[in-house]
């Protein structure tokens, strides 16, 4: 006798097959491919892809737009995360929903309101290039664009986490005497640190594989471009090797990020905020 | 509490500059006459010109089709994966939990290149076999385009159902066991209503994703105009073509049927809400 | 209609270690019209047999009968056991009508009665529980003791040959509580169905039942009318938990 909320056997083997064959199918043989085709020539061909003056200058770049990125977000994600938290405004609702808006729209809009400021005919650009400054096609606006995609990740892990915790250990603090930094530092920081970690892993995955944007901002000036904007010019001029050389990097940043996200989330230590609300 | 004017002043300080600028620049931009444009009417005529012109209308059925069609696949893989990591028992169910995921963490570039290099029909792992056999072609069509967005659109689905199964209290399943209903009867009258919410908002998720996306698509689409072009391609050809107030309307379009999907998924979630008495 | 359970056994397995055994050789006949009370601590088992009883759990080893029939190989589905679950367990997408009508709705099609026999036995239901007028409203829109009486007559849309309650007033309110028992005793009184219901709370028990079963640890330590059981308990177990 079956148990009256058991499913069929044979719905049970079909779903765990489907799920199965889709996972491999779909997500597996893709990731493996690009393993595979990366190391085909041997392991010291693989070393000079990567050293490669076009593939070390887009690695830099991507470095160094990441340096910038994430720490401004993190910041902002901590700000924005304390005003919400433990202040009533009016206002607030509209300001989550702010945050919530380059999750919803493309990256390539990302790229597009600042080419639309920054660029020749944009609203600055006559401004700018009579200065001789230099942002569009340049560090700045990558950074602005990456910088516009991936600002919702820490304030995501941090709100809820922050709600869920509560006010009452800073007010007690409030009571013996602490300030603002003390406050933070002593009192918050501890308890936040770990959702602090797991936006800023997310955010700098973004960041380093962000496409869309950063094809508005960059243009394709080989010195000027990040990782995967390299990875397309390799592709497009069939230097399929040093495309796969340098994209396995990449995966192999997705798979720490992944590795990082999934220790902290079986430690409880963070929510999976790649569940939409 | 300390803080107040800090926190909120720097958070709507770097709001204003990284969205609210720009964006109000984006809108600006189809109303600001231009040399090319000299009056405000001529440029808001280029805009809606450009917006409905026959290539932006083709960018957007494909666009909006495709993704549509990826999300309702994703709809459909998306909960027989949720459904089995969420109530049945077996060897690997927390790797696989982990490995949807994937999509999400990885970079949509090497996504796009993983997919070509499978698909395509020189060379291709897969491509190559399914042209010689078949005669399907993948890669640079439409459906290569599919693919990718069933590839990326694929978390959320199974991620936002899955906190709706494991709440679902198995009592009302027991009960209704009790009253005489079979499995099937079960599912469709007590358990699928109640998922059917959070499936509605992971396909619109999964969709609005799909709409966006870009990275991927570069590289399986040939991207010929009318045929295989998505609308963001057609936004940064305009931008190359230094047609910026076409690129904006382009992007106002785009911009309005984002919003059009968010203010749908918001609706969705505070009748389910309402429902449920949650609110 | 009586229920009678013979030599049921039951052990839950916990990972690894000496299974618990939940339920040891439990014997009892519950005649037919009888309102009987399960007590006992949490633990005890009386839960368990309850589900058993239902359908939801399977026995290790044991029958149960329905009248004449043995029901143990027929599962939840099958046997037409009406159960009120302590929590509810209410569709909370139906109104209250659609959730009372649906045992009628899910019946098999030769047996399924056309939309006027539906309307009519609802509206003969909601009469009984005292909710006229509440067709359409949500679950989520009901206190908890409407709720119990919408869970209640949703159970008895099917006509089921016996009733068994889970702690049913377990979630509400003392004075809730009270109103409702006073309730559920005149209901018995009018329906004559047989019930058994599972509580921790001894008054209750006793206040309602015609014969009330005490529990312990998996088995049955005593089973009488509650005068009985004050005056003669059987062991010092039984003694020292009415005492309380």
């Amino acid at each position: 006798m079956r148990r009256a909320t058991a499913d069929h056997w044979l719905a049970r083997y079909l779903f765990i097959g489907i799920l199965f064959a889709f996972v491999l199918f779909f997500l597996i043989f893709p990731v493996c491919v690009v393993v595979f085709e990366a190391f085909r020539g041997g392991f010291a061909m693989y070393l000079s892809y990567l050293t490669a003056p076009h593939s070390l200058s887009a690695i830099r770049l991507t470095l160094l737009v990441a340096l910038a990125v994430v720490p401004l977000n993190t910041v902002f994600g901590v700000c924005a995360a304390w005003a919400v938290t433990h202040f009533k405004f009016r206002g607030k609702a509209l300001l989550i929903s702010l945050i919530e808006i380059p999750l919803w729209v493309s990256p390539v809009i990302g790229g597009l309101i600042f080419a639309l400021i920054f660029g020749r005919q944009g609203f600055l650009g006559p401004w700018l290039d009579a200065h001789g400054i230099q942002i569009m096609f340049a560090y700045p606006a990558i950074v602005l664009g990456t910088a516009f995609v991936t600002f919702p990740f820490v304030a995501r892990g941090l709100i809820p986490l922050m709600q869920s915790q509560g006010n009452a250990e800073e007010e007690a603090a409030l009571t013996l005497g602490a300030n603002g930094w003390q406050l933070f530092w002593r009192v918050s920081f501890p308890k936040i640190k770990w959702g602090i970690l797991y936006g800023m892993i997310l955010c700098n995955a973004r960041a380093m594989g962000e496409f869309g944007a950063v094809s508005v901002l960059a243009g394709s000036v080989d010195d000027r471009i990040t990782m995967p904007l390299q990875i397309e010019q390799y592709y497009l001029n069939f230097n399929l090797p040093q495309a796969f050389a340098l994209a396995s990097l990449l995966l192999l940043l997705s798979a720490v990020t992944l590795a990082i996200k999934i220790g902290l989330e079986w430690l409880r230590l963070a929510p999976n905020i790649a569940r939409p609300h | 509490m300390p803080g107040f004017h800090l926190t909120l002043g720097f958070t709507i300080f770097y709001l204003s500059a990284i969205v609210l600028i720009p964006l109000g620049a984006l809108v600006l931009k189809t109303v600001t006459p231009t040399a090319d444009y000299p009056s405000v009417f001529t440029v808001v005529g280029h805009v809606v010109r450009v917006a409905t012109d026959v290539r932006a209308l083709d960018s957007y059925r494909l666009s909006f089709g495709l993704s549509f069609t990826a999300a309702l696949f994703n709809a459909f893989f998306g909960f027989i994966a949720a459904w089995a990591l969420t109530r049945y028992r077996f060897h690997g169910r927390r790797v696989l939990d982990a490995l949807v995921d994937l999509p999400f963490a990885m970079p949509t570039s090497v996504a796009g290149l993983a997919l070509t290099q499978v698909f395509s029909n020189n060379g291709g792992y897969l491509g190559q076999l399914l042209h010689e056999w078949f005669g399907w072609q993948i890669a640079y069509t439409p459906w290569g385009i599919l693919i990718a967005l069933i590839f990326i659109g694929f978390p959320f689905v199974v991620r936002t159902l899955q906190p709706v199964l494991d709440d679902l209290a198995v009592e009302v399943e027991e009960a209704a066991a009790c009253l005489g209903a079979n499995r099937w009867q079960t599912f469709r009258r007590v358990i699928f209503p109640a998922l059917s919410p959070a499936l509605l908002t992971g396909v619109m998720l999964a969709f609005g994703r799909g709409v966006g996306e870009y990275g991927s698509i570069v590289f399986i689409s040939s991207m010929i105009p009318y045929a295989t072009e998505i609308t963001p391609q057609l936004i940064i050809i305009k931008l190359e073509e230094f047609d910026y107030v076409g690129a904006a309307g382009l992007g106002l379009a785009m911009l309005i049927m984002s919003f059009a999907i968010v203010a749908t998924v918001n609706l969705v979630q505070h009748y389910a809400a309402k429902r449920k008495g949650t609110t | 209609m009586s229920v009678a359970v013979s030599h049921i056994s039951k052990r839950f397995e916990t990972h690894g270690q000496r299974a618990i055994p939940a339920l040891r050789n439990v014997s009892l006949e519950v005649k037919t019209g009888e309102l009987l009370a399960l007590l006992g601590p949490s633990g005890s088992g009386k839960t368990t047999l309850l589900r058993i009883i239902a359908g939801l759990e399977i026995a290790d080893a044991g029958r149960v009968t329905f009248g004449k029939e043995d029901v143990t190989e027929k599962s939840a589905y099958e046997r037409k056991a009406g159960f009120v679950f302590q929590a509810y367990a209410l569709f909370q997408h139906m109104t209250v009508f659609e959730n009372i009508a649906f045992g009628l709705r899910v019946l098999p099609r030769k047996k399924r009665p056309d939309t006027k026999a539906v309307t009519k036995r609802v509206t003969e239901l909601l009469k009984l529980i005292q909710l006229e007028g509440y067709e359409k409203r949500l679950p989520s829109q009901l206190s908890g003791g409407q709720r119990q009486r919408v869970a209640l007559a949703r159970s008895l849309a099917i006509e089921p040959r016996v009733l068994l309650l889970d702690e049913p007033f377990g979630a509400l309110d003392a004075r809730v509580r009270k109103d409702l028992r006073k309730w559920l005793r005149h209901f018995h009184d009018q329906t004559h169905l047989t019930s058994l219901f599972v509580t921790h709370d001894q008054d209750e028990a006793f206040e309602l039942a015609d014969r009330v079963v005490i529990f312990n640890e998996g088995r049955i330590q005593q089973i009488g009318a509650p005068a009985e059981l004050r005056e003669k308990p059987a062991n010092d177990f039984v003694r020292s938990f009415l005492e309380v």
